[in-house]
């Protein structure tokens, strides 16, 4: 226990009532210091440092907005529907809660989308901040869970189909696959059992998850200090301290950068509302057109394809067709043919990986290629864990890095968006091949970083960070 | 750390009750896990159907409802039916061998029917559930081949089937249509969800 404080009897009505609460309750002031009045932060933070707070934000007014769409909605197949336009036309404000609602799920995957993107160029997953990263990634990954699961509440067509492809993706895995998919819905189909189990989930299970999640997020990243634009370590024991010991370079994150980030929280709000007042639907983007239908389980949309925020991913599992299966083959065989007569590892290992190559074919072939296109989606989520392991840079920014590597990111984010524009259209024989040469990009992006990020000529990183008082 | 020295005998009990906890585990979670199966009314609604198909002209095509899944019966004309023999060479499985879906024995034919008019199937594509819709009209048009001859296409992921739901080669789709157990009570009438097993 820490020690009990007296104070003088004379002291103001404030610090009494401070000093009171921080004998009983020491641990509330100490993270009030750790967290923002004693948090330093590196004084060069630029636009991307708005999104990490900004996601926040959002989550906040999902979490509020859906305790109160909860009041109205009706998990039931058969009022469902019903309910959300209950909320539409008939609760006061009710449209306002559900739209901002609606929007605030874009709004969140554009957030994290800019945000993850700030990693990315930054290197902020880098050695030491690998878990920071890989709970980031965890909150996405939840995140996608909790959007989908969403969006068959208002048990509208795109809502009941979108969720009858996904669930079924469950049902390509080998063995297995059928039952989990039964386990999943419930019943045969999708139906009034998926719908209530899918809000369970979707109102307590998940957010539980998220939210432990983003508070392992936050305190890993408060343990390890924040990386900034240069990449320097401002908490190094090299790094300049004052005689306090508290880094040169940063400033504690309150007051600097709380009021720096309510800056960040007008202009976002600003925008987010024009979104909510003059384009909800966001012509079909954020809430598809073929939602305003009520479910019907005979009829299948012409055209179904995801909310935006996944179509990067369905692109993807789109573009693994029987032939596209062969491209990937002769991938596996060329890799262990180029690790054979390559790399200097011992002969042994060169026969295991010629083996477990073989294997792979062997399976690669053997299975549908409907399982592999699930394969593709899931790993195109799941190999972005594993990116503090495959980036052998010897800096972190961007700025430091050789010119070339900015076009590697360029290229990266465009090609990201052609896969999110292909999986909103029909299929087509051109969208197709381009879907399919994008998705060999994607992973050839990460799969071969450990060769390309080392490569160039790096410059030199300052020993401070780069930042003129303003 | 104290300097206690380690109390054997407590410690074979707590790996003991540790190790009783992890077998528990599984017990505690089976009705958790297991409430998430289909209820027994769900099991229950799955009785079979009775349509009666006078109705149906030829070249069209009705959806009955059953299992929760649509169930289509076509009434095919004699083109239709000279088309399947036409893009055989094209089809990834023409006899409906795979067994994903097991064809029916009485199914198990070009046709894919025990009349050969008269298509029952699941109106479900194999490759993520999507229900594919009708692409009668022949010849060239948007997302599918200029020697169309009719048949079905998925919007989902642009599967196609021919008029006997069997699947094309090179789509997403790796099965043909389900065609559900059914039989005829009489001429007009049959029965989707039953069929007289030899």
């Amino acid at each position: 226990m820490a020690e009990f404080k007296e104070i003088s009897p004379n002291a103001p009505l404030g610090a009494k009532v401070g000093n009171w609460f921080n004998n009983r309750f020491p641990t509330a002031g100490a993270a009030y210091r750790d967290h923002l009045s004693e948090y330093y932060t590196p004084k060069n933070f630029n636009f991307w440092y708005f999104f990490g707070s900004l996601a926040l934000l959002v989550l906040v007014i999902q979490i509020v907005t859906g305790i109160f769409l909860v009041m109205h909605y009706k998990p039931d197949a058969a009022k469902a529907f019903e309910s959300v336009e209950y909320i539409m036309r008939d609760v006061p404000w009710g449209w306002l809660v559900r739209y901002m609602h609606s929007t605030g799920a874009s709004a969140f995957f554009v957030v994290i989308y800019l945000h993850m993107y700030k990693s990315l160029i930054y290197g902020s997953y880098q050695k030491p901040r690998e878990l920071v990263w890989v709970f980031g990634c965890s909150i996405f990954l939840v995140l996608m869970a909790e959007a989908f699961m969403g969006y068959l509440l208002p048990w509208g067509q795109m809502s009941y189909w979108g969720a009858q492809v996904i669930v079924n993706l469950f049902s390509a895995i080998p063995f297995i696959g059928p039952d989990l998919a039964l386990l999943i819905r419930g019943d045969y189909v999708v139906s009034d059992a998926t719908l209530n189990r899918f809000f369970s989930f979707h109102v307590i299970a998940v957010p539980l998850v998220l939210l432990g999640l983003v508070v392992a997020h936050i305190l890993a990243l408060h343990d390890v200090g924040s990386n900034n634009p240069d990449g320097v370590d401002i908490k190094g024991p090299n790094a300049p301290k004052d005689e306090n010991g508290n880094p040169l370079d940063g400033v504690p994150f309150h007051p600097y950068f709380t009021v720096h980030d309510i800056f960040g929280v007008a202009v976002f709000l600003m925008v987010f509302s024009a979104v909510i007042f003059f384009a909800p639907e966001f012509g079909g983007y954020f809430l598809e057109y073929n939602n305003f239908i009520p479910a019907d389980p005979l009829k299948t949309p012409a055209h179904i394809a995801p909310v935006w925020y996944f179509t990067p991913y369905y692109s993807m599992l789109r573009a693994i067709t029987g032939e596209m299966m062969y491209v990937l083959v002769f991938c596996v065989a060329a890799a262990a043919a180029f690790i054979a007569v390559k790399s200097r590892l011992p002969g042994l290992f060169k026969g295991v990986i010629a083996l477990v190559a073989a294997v792979a074919i062997l399976v690669m072939l053997a299975i549908d290629a409907k399982f592999w296109g699930v394969v593709v989606m899931g790993g195109a989520v799941v190999i972005l864990f594993f990116l503090p392991w495959l980036d052998y840079s010897p800096v972190r920014s961007i700025r430091y890095r050789p010119g070339w590597h900015k076009w590697m990111y360029g290229a990266f984010v465009v090609n990201f968006f052609v896969l999110g524009y292909l999986g909103v259209q029909p299929v087509s024989d051109l969208g197709g091949r381009v879907s399919q040469v994008g998705t060999l990009f994607y992973f050839g992006f990460f799969l071969l970083m450990p060769w390309w990020s080392r490569l160039g000529t790096f410059k030199p990183v300052p020993d401070r960070i780069t930042f003129a008082a303003h | 750390m104290s300097d206690t020295p380690v109390d054997p005998s407590k410690r074979t009990w707590l790996i003991a009750s540790g190790c009783a906890g992890v077998v528990a585990a599984p017990f505690v979670a089976t009705p958790f896990v297991s409430s998430f199966l289909p209820s027994e009314r769900a099991k229950a609604a799955g009785a079979a159907v009775v349509v009666d198909i006078s109705g149906i002209a030829p070249g069209e095509k009705v959806t009955v409802e059953w299992r929760g899944k649509p169930v289509w019966i076509m009434k095919r004309t004699p083109e239709q039916l000279a088309s399947l023999a036409k893009v055989e060479g094209e089809l990834a499985d023409p006899n409906s061998q795979r067994t994903a879906y097991p064809t029916p024995e009485y199914a198990q034919n070009q046709h894919r029917s025990i009349k050969p008019e008269v298509f029952v199937a699941v109106g479900i594509c194999s490759h993520l559930g999507c229900s594919p819709s009708d692409r009668f009209q022949t010849g060239p048009q948007p997302s599918l081949p200029d020697n169309w001859s009719g048949g079905f296409l998925c919007p989902c992921h642009g599967s196609t089937f021919d008029i006997a739901g069997r699947v094309f080669r090179n789509k997403p789709a790796p099965d043909n249509l389900e065609v559900p157990p059914h039989m005829y009570l009489s001429d007009t009438r049959v029965v989707i969800g039953e069929d007289k097993k030899a």
